[in-house]
């Protein structure tokens, strides 16, 4: 426990530090609207990030997350839209692929980065196929329940303390989410211990899937729209997210809730920058830079930690 | 209950044996442990040990024979087995590790029984041990890992320990956890439960043995009673009779010293000195040290001081998609380059010359590495440190899986190198070939235990040295 705290106190930093930032440069955001309005697209970066993690946390890494969102996106957006059953039957198999890839991968000793490589060029090329050209709309329930107002805190933020409490439980209390971990800590020694790494990895895969079609959903929620390439921006964004929340790209160290914390501080630097006006040619650049300040911090206080 | 009768043994084996491709590793094993029993398994490197343990925690199915448990499977038999790598998650608390072991952990309320079973268990076999349960196995020492699980092993439920395998498990263990290991054994085994022993510190073997099971060349050779033995009779039991070995060839006249480290390895020009002992015992971890102290100046200009011939091909040695020259020609390429571009004719040259000096049998040098066999791969990587010119030759187990033809074939391409004033260190647990050396430094624990010199080496004085027979605390 004393570690998670340790691990998690840099993100929880970084996060504070720019919302100050942002409260500074334009005090009107401190309110249920505005607070809403910086947050709102944190939701699906957040889901779509602790897919990622899911992945990471197994040993292996997806660069296929964004399209996969954006093929999500695209089925929500039209065929969950006209026939709910066959969309819902179709975001199904898009889960079970998932997880077949993930068993795939184990079975045969792929390296997930080619395979998911290979992947991300059939999801978009699926996306495209499913809505050529940006259209599509929003199912009613799910507008609804993304731009729904309750009571203290917005929409946005509510969701995002819902999907680290979940996530949480899910990976670091539950039986199962500890099985998982130790396939990224030491997968000889599960397979040893008499468990089916090929079906762990499965599971993780199958989980990583479900969590995209949620951020798919969600982004179409917000979006109203949809579009083939809607979320390319979503593999990375959703590394950084993981890496700065705190958790590693060996070994099974991640952290659910850092990672949530991580999206926001990533969807936060983005509106950042926006505020100060500064041209969107620059903006990715700045970004990059917010990143690289944060994890070089990282590294100085895992240093102080050795020594 | 009726004591006269035999307790059920827990596990049986029956003309149990395992074969790997064409080698057997174990054959024809007859062996049965009953509650009560502690078995010491004493033997050398490659005498079957590890493989006898797969076989009875079923991480493998025997090839031949028979293998059964109690229970019908091991896991329902209670056997539990602690592996000499510690192989706890590193990512995991020390009570969540429980979880790969332990099947009745399940759900979301599991965290409470983990806790209280590990925190028993560390509270009997390691009184006052300070350990936290809730401590990540990363931030724990290395013995705190080797305590932490042991006492995963020991731990009650999910089926309660029946049979306990410890291989090695004082290697990291101060004296006097090793006592209170050592006292937890036999109270365990006094209690009804079934302990398999394997140490290098025939003490310890002695001290909670009740039977003594050894093995040599994949066989059982020897299981008696622990009161039938004495040290030095296992030590004999243990090694072969037969030695292989000439030493015609030896230099007296010793030249300059090329090799003197901190930790007493020393070394002249033109000599072969071995580095014995069981494996794991810090000799790879000598040659690396010596290979990165002499090897990693920033500006690597110049004739190679030092080169490496690394025994696991796989992973250290062999570049797969290369051809057979552009791997022989690896580390010694500063001497083929003219102004930074490699010497191709030179290149070729240079490999057809050493295929016919060490004898690669291929008809072609520039076919992939890959097809070659696995002694002729070795031979590609001997002639890549040799075609350095280095003074100074690194070894690290380079015999393994080699053939015996190509292993004579080396043998006298060293002893031919080192007459031309080249130093071989040579790390090797196969105790002919230290018998090869001009001197031998035998470690234990990670560091230099003995040192013997010519005539001394013999497989008995190596075994001696590498097992340690004085007496321990508990």
């Amino acid at each position: 426990m004393r570690r998670l705290d340790a691990r998690l106190l840099l993100p929880v930093l970084s996060l504070a530090l720019l919302l100050a930032a942002v409260f500074w440069v334009q005090p009107r955001a401190m309110s249920y609207t505005g607070l809403n309005l910086l947050f709102n697209l944190a939701v699906p970066i957040a889901l779509a990030t602790i897919a990622q993690m899911l992945v990471i946390m197994v040993d292996d890494i997806d660069l296929s997350i964004g399209t996969f969102v954006s093929f999500c996106a695209c089925v929500t957006a039209t065929v969950l839209h006209d026939s709910p059953l066959l969309g819902v039957l179709v975001l199904g198999a898009a889960v079970a692929v998932y997880a077949a890839l993930g068993a795939l991968i184990e079975a045969r000793k792929l390296p997930a980065i080619v395979v998911t490589l290979g992947m991300s060029f059939v999801w978009a090329g699926l996306a495209v196929l499913m809505l050529p050209a940006p259209g599509g709309a929003t199912p009613d329930w799910l507008r609804t329940l993304m731009t729904v107002k309750p009571p203290l805190l917005p929409m946005a933020i509510l969701a995002c303390v819902l999907l680290a409490v979940v996530s949480h439980l899910l990976v670091t209390r539950s039986a199962l989410g500890t099985r998982l971990r130790a396939v990224g800590g030491n997968a000889r020694s599960v397979a040893r211990a008499g468990w089916s790494v090929v079906r762990l990895k499965a599971v993780a895969y199958g989980l990583a899937g479900v969590f995209g079609v949620l951020s798919g959903m969600a982004l179409v929620g917000l979006a109203t729209s949809a579009d083939a390439n809607i979320a390319l921006r979503y593999t990375l964004l959703s590394i950084a997210g993981v890496i700065l929340g705190g958790g590693e790209f060996t070994g099974g160290r991640v952290s659910p809730v850092g990672a949530v914390i991580g999206a926001l501080t990533l969807t936060l630097a983005a509106s950042f920058l926006s505020f100060l006006r500064l041209s969107p040619d620059w903006q990715i650049g700045a970004q990059g830079a917010i990143l690289v300040l944060v994890l070089a911090a990282r590294l100085l206080v895992r240093r102080r930690a050795v020594a | 209950m009726d004591l006269s009768a035999a307790p059920a043994p827990i596990v049986a084996l029956a003309g149990a044996g395992r074969s790997f491709g064409a080698v057997r590793a174990l054959a024809g094993v007859d062996l049965s442990i009953a509650p009560g029993e502690c078995l010491g398994l004493v033997g050398h490197n490659g005498a079957g040990k590890s493989t006898l343990v797969n076989l009875v925690t079923g991480a493998l199915a025997p090839s031949e024979g028979s293998v059964r448990h109690a229970a019908g499977d091991p896991r329902a038999s209670g056997v539990r087995w602690v592996a000499q790598e510690l192989s706890l998650a590193p990512n995991l608390t020390v009570a969540e590790n429980l979880i790969l072991t332990q099947r009745d952990l399940r759900g979301l309320g599991w965290r409470n029984p983990a806790r209280a079973r590990i925190r028993a268990a560390l509270d009997r076999v390691f009184p006052d041990h300070g350990l936290d349960a809730d401590a990540t196995v990363a931030d724990l020492t290395l013995a705190q890992r080797q305590m932490a699980e042991i006492a995963m092993a020991f731990a009650e439920g999910g089926p309660d320990p029946r049979l306990v395998i410890l291989d090695e498990p004082t290697s990291s263990l101060d004296a006097s956890r090793a006592g209170q290991l050592l006292e937890h054994v036999r109270r365990f085994r006094d209690g009804g439960g079934a302990i398999v022993f394997i140490s290098h510190i025939l003490g310890e073997v002695f001290a909670v043995a009740t039977r003594i099971v050894v093995m040599r060349d994949g066989r059982i050779v020897d299981d008696r009673p622990a009161g039938g033995f004495t040290r030095s009779g296992l030590v004999e039991a243990m090694g072969h009779v037969v030695r292989g070995g000439d030493r015609t060839e030896r230099r007296n006249d010793k030249g300059p010293e090329v090799v003197a480290t901190a930790e007493g390895l020393r070394a002249h020009a033109g000599e072969v000195v071995g580095l014995a002992g069981l494996a794991g015992h810090g000799q790879a971890e000598a040659l690396a040290r010596l290979f990165l102290a002499r090897t990693s100046a920033w500006r690597g200009r110049g004739p190679v001081p030092v080169a490496f011939v690394a025994g696991d091909r796989a992973r250290d040695g062999v570049l797969p998609l290369w051809s057979i020259a552009r791997n022989l020609s690896l580390a010694g390429l500063s001497l083929l380059t003219r102004a930074g571009l490699v010497d191709r004719g030179a290149e070729g040259a240079l490999a057809r010359d050493w295929r016919g000096r060490i004898g690669i049998r291929t008809d072609d040098v520039d076919r992939p590495i890959l097809s070659l066999s696995g002694g002729n791969q070795q031979k590609v990587l001997f002639a890549r440190a040799l075609a350095t010119e280095a003074p100074i030759v690194l070894m690290d187990d380079p015999m393994r899986g080699v053939d015996v033809g190509t292993k004579a074939e080396v043998y006298d391409m060293i002893r031919a190198e080192a007459a031309r004033g080249r130093t071989f260190l040579w790390y090797s647990t196969e105790a002919e070939e230290m018998t090869l050396c001009d001197r031998a430094y035998v470690f234990r624990n990670g560091r230099i235990a003995a040192e013997l010199a010519g005539a001394e080496i013999t497989e008995e004085r190596l075994l001696a040295a590498s097992f340690e027979m004085g007496e321990v605390p508990g």
